[in-house]
């Protein structure tokens, strides 16, 4: 009881402090508050891992009734993702925000949504209640929101938290209509009300709830047709707040999905499929568009998009292997989804951390004018690339750990499942190669432009690496990355809880990892060793054999071309033309050009946008649709005071009319009917 | 260790079979068969030319390309006797560790500044995204008709059922043959004799390297080419008994390399933009190979 009252006041009093301190107790406030309660948190859930119960019912109020504290070991290892994110975030973000310092008070207010929105993360992970799980909801959705237009005064930011607020809001109305929808039929909010819901009406109607339910939590965790607001608010956003929210907060759209996997008794075979299907489109369909993206963050926030298509793909399978009642297909689906979680908000929140300290040294965040920034800032372009690497899953980095949990259980289905699954397995075995090679695509565009070769815009600024505090969040996350690729076995021991959560859902023989397919683990880490000492050994054997040799440093070669600048580098757009020609049926790209003309040719340019086009098709023509109908009714606003009087009493005379009028309605109600 | 050590003899002659090949086909005397690993012993006792542009990614990827080649190569069996690692799912990291080195040789070509090498870079990218897919799905047929999913359980059971498996074998040969043909950069895909900067894929691509870095590069390519020979072995060797399995391996390994010269001497090239539609053909063969274990698995409703 005390841990839940100081988990109350420690965000409150630092929220009364904070606009009363000066610039460096602000920072100093925000942190502390963050970290002591990540603390609290992640020390109650590791007792949880360990096997431990933390249940707290606490009295609630009248409306809601009592609200349930519960934390099991699926929301423990979220909590973990989330302090792990928040502490490394906040501590990035502590240096990132030294540029705004004359802006003290925007600062209080960014400082004190930064402690709301952790708080409102780590309750989410254990309230057990509707209403309070919706304020909780609501509160993390509106801090991330006001942290999302820090810089409010573009326009280009303040139309991006707007997208994002209500799209959030969306998915708010998804959720809630599940909740009462529950509530009404069962008279109780707590969320075990579902799961006694769920049970005496399996079948249509639990899909339905559960489709609901999903909907709600796709919006936020982005999920193709649902991922629109995400490619705005990532890039609008300050760095460390794009890190935490794509590494963090739209992963708590995934913990929501599974959540309601545990309450919700479904046909798991359908829902997998269903989200099985959502995935792999998801997956394809970000990274396609993610390379051709000019701008570095809204490239790595449709990469955000294929992540979660991934980690939807784990659990899908996860659902599939409860379905069909295969413990070793449900827990590598299951294992693979949630190991690709805490993977995934991993790198992207450095690379959302690198591209801001490339923000930070260039002020733009167009690859087409970055280049050669690996001489100036060495070692960011370490840590990015790091971060690439594991993007891609390669070994020996963490993503590889991850998609081979998924391609192992996809392999083990594989083996007996009827001609319908196989045929479907064999599309998402596709669809994740696909997913990889596009990636790698991907992130050599993104890494080879923006630190590689000679710079393609002169920078009036001198650009140089930020200091070494800043980094050193960035070299812990990296540090993670490497001890995941190196040491599976560790982390997946942690995972047996969670998991174990699912497997037991249908009362599976759960095999704890065991058996060969998890055994192939430890090879890969061997095999990722392996690999290190060879290239260690090369490298020393190249030091060796350079070390009395003459080694000239000359022009790039250019064949023969002797006045070469940095113009006629390849860029983004050419890198990706044969790649965008190829799949332009996909794709959306308007394009304004003006030729060169003539035999003295003047001015020419090229300009290129990509665009969504489920965006176009989903979101545009809707709104403009509804608008042009909303349109017809203009004329009421008029601007004339008696109108609006005359509206007023209207308004006013009908509701009063209504239940005079009752009866009459009901009357003629039941007329329609005999008729 | 068998596997090993055949995959490093045959990637001595490889190359030097199929310049030889080319070069009697063209009338020409041509140089010796193990010229190709002269010429990298002679560049591995070089200096080195750096560009001014590149940076320490430029320096260590050849290294890590080389490393990537060669840690992907003790994953190959052959026949019954195992790669120097081997588990379940062992060609998923095949692949992802050859992905690892094409990530660093398409960025060690980005670092250097240079138009033409991004343009190399940039096909490569495109192409082993095309090929990934073919690879993955191959296995997963594999798989299916073995009931195994390591290198070197697939291989050893694969024809133990009926003799159609033959079939499918000749089918996945000449898939992994293309997969060769994409990953080395061969004709018809590639010209590596071409003079033509604008043409070239993976030759562009090293324009720059030079010395140790070039031989690593080189080396690295004739490994690729045993390795993949080796895998196409594994397709039919399965469980013949090692005294004629090491013969039939070198005879084969000389055969593909004849057939490599010839392709190479009597084919034009492709143009750039067919080489993406032949990439894709490939996942359609698999596709196909694919539906063909479902029929000799039975499972084909």
């Amino acid at each position: 009881m005390t841990l839940v009252w100081s988990f109350i006041l420690i965000p409150f009093v630092a929220i009364c402090l904070i606009p009363f301190l000066k610039m460096k107790g602000k920072a100093i406030a925000v942190y502390c508050a963050v970290s002591v309660i990540a603390f609290i948190t992640s020390y109650l859930a590791i007792q949880v891992l360990n096997g431990q119960n933390f249940i707290i019912t606490l009295p609630g109020s009248y409306l809601s009734g009592p609200i349930n504290l519960e934390i099991d070991s699926l929301s423990a290892w979220f909590m973990l993702i989330i302090n792990f994110g928040f502490i490394t975030g906040g501590f990035y973000g502590l240096f990132y925000m030294k540029a705004y310092v004359n802006q003290p008070k925007n600062l209080n207010l960014h400082g004190i949504l930064f402690v709301l929105l952790h708080a409102s993360l780590i309750s989410l992970c254990a309230i057990q209640n509707s209403i309070a799980f919706l304020v909780a909801w609501e509160i993390m959705a509106l801090s991330a929101f006001l942290s999302i237009i820090f810089e409010h005064e573009k326009v280009a930011t303040i139309r991006a938290g707007i997208n994002y607020l209500i799209q959030s809001h969306i998915s708010i109305l998804f959720l809630t209509i599940g909740f009462i929808w529950v509530a009404s039929q069962t008279g109780s909010y707590d969320f075990s009300a579902i799961h006694r819901y769920s049970m005496a009406h399996s079948g249509a109607l639990s899909l339905m709830l559960f489709l609901f339910f999903f909907n709600g939590f796709a919006i936020k965790a982005g999920f193709v047709p649902f991922h629109t607001w995400l490619p705005y608010a990532h890039p609008a956003a300050p760095a460390h707040i794009s890190g935490i929210m794509s590494g963090i907060l739209i992963k708590i759209g995934i913990f929501g999905i599974l959540r309601m996997l545990l309450l919700i008794q479904v046909n798991y075979i359908t829902v997998g499929n269903l989200i099985l299907v959502i995935s792999i489109i998801s997956g394809i369909y970000g990274v396609m568009l993610a390379i051709l993206q000019h701008n570095l963050k809204k490239l790595l926030a449709y990469h955000s998009i294929e992540n979660i298509g991934i980690i939807g793909i784990g659990i899908g399978l996860g659902c599939i292997g409860l379905g069909i009642n295969n413990p070793v297909l449900s827990s590598l689906g299951f294992a693979g989804a949630l190991l690709h979680t805490l993977n995934h908000s991993l790198f992207k929140s450095l690379l959302f951390f690198t591209t801001g300290n490339v923000y930070q040294a260039t002020h733009t965040l167009d690859i087409e004018k970055l280049g050669g920034i690996v001489k100036k800032m060495p070692q960011t372009s370490i840590l990015f690339l790091i971060a690439a690497l594991a993007i891609c899953g390669l070994p020996p980095f963490n993503g590889f750990i991850s998609e081979f949990i998924l391609y192992t259980g996809l392999y083990h289905w594989i083996q007996n499942a009827q001609m319908g699954s196989l045929i479907f397995i064999i599309f998402t075995v596709m669809g994740l190669a696909m997913i990889g090679g596009l990636a790698l695509m991907c992130f050599t565009k993104a890494f080879g432009v923006v630190f590689l070769g000679n710079t393609r815009h002169s920078f009036q600024h001198e650009i140089k690496e930020v200091s070494f505090f800043q980094l050193m969040p960035l070299y812990a996350i990296a540090a993670v990355i490497i001890c995941i690729g190196l040491f599976p076995r560790l982390f997946l021991d942690v995972l047996i809880q969670p998991v174990h959560l699912f497997t037991n859902l249908k009362q599976l023989q759960f095999v704890s990892f065991q058996g060969n397919d998890i055994d192939a683990l430890v090879s890969v880490s061997h095999a990722s060793w392996y690999l290190i000492l060879l290239v260690l050994l090369l490298l020393g054997i190249r030091k060796w054999a350079l070390n009395n040799r003459t080694v000239t440093v000359l022009p790039t070669w250019a064949c023969g071309y002797t006045a070469p600048t940095s113009k006629i580098q390849y860029t983004a757009s050419s890198f990706v033309k044969t790649y965008s020609k190829l799949l332009g049926m996909f794709f959306l790209i308007s394009k304004r050009e003006k030729e060169v003309q003539g035999i003295f040719p003047t001015d020419a340019h090229l300009e290129t946008h990509p665009y969504d086009k489920i965006e176009k098709w989903l979101i545009d023509y809707p709104v403009v649709n509804f608008k042009t109908f909303m349109g017809r009714f203009r004329f009421f606003q008029n601007g004339k005071l008696q109108f609006y009087i005359l509206y007023g009493i209207t308004f006013i005379i009908l509701i009063i009319s209504i239940p005079i009028l009752y009866d009459k309605i009901i009357l003629f109600l039941e007329f329609l009917k005999q008729l | 260790m068998l596997s090993f050590l055949l995959i490093i003899l045959a990637a001595t002659f490889f190359t030097g079979i199929i310049i030889r090949t080319k070069s009697i086909a063209s009338g020409r005397k041509g140089p010796g068969i193990f010229q190709p690993i002269k010429d990298v012993i002679r560049l591995f006792k070089k200096g080195a030319v750096y560009s001014e542009t590149s940076s320490f990614v430029f320096q260590i990827a050849p290294t890590i390309y080389f490393s990537s080649v060669f840690v992907a190569m003790l994953v190959v069996p052959f026949g019954q006797s195992k790669g120097l690692i081997s588990f379940n799912g062992d060609f998923i990291f095949f692949a992802y560790v050859l992905g690892l080195g094409k990530f660093f040789s398409i960025i060690g070509a980005m670092d250097t500044g240079s138009s033409f090498e991004g343009m190399g870079a940039s096909r490569e990218a495109l192409y082993s995204m095309f090929v990934e897919p073919a690879f993955f799905i191959l296995m997963g047929s594999l798989a299916l008709m073995t009931g195994h999913t390591s290198f070197q359980e697939i291989f050893s059971t694969l024809h133990l059922g009926s003799s159609i498996t033959y079939a499918l074998g000749v089918l996945a040969g000449v898939v992994f043959l293309m997969i060769a043909m994409i990953e080395n950069s061969r004709m018809p895909l590639d010209d590596p004799k071409t003079h033509l900067e604008l043409t070239m894929v993976h030759e562009v691509m090293i324009l720059d390297n030079s010395g140790f870095d070039l031989g690593l590069i080189l080396t690295a390519g004739y490994l690729k080419f045993a390795i993949y020979g080796a895998i196409i072995f594994n397709l039919f060797s399965g469980t013949i008994a090692y005294e004629y399995a090491i013969p039939m391996f070198i005879a084969m390994q000389i055969f593909l390399a004849f057939c490599v010269g010839m392709i190479e001497s009597f084919m034009a090239r492709f143009r750039m933009n067919h080489n993406a539609q032949f990439i894709v053909v490939l996942s359609s063969v698999s596709l196909l190979i694919f539906f063909g274990a479902l029929l000799v698995s039975g499972k084909f409703i």
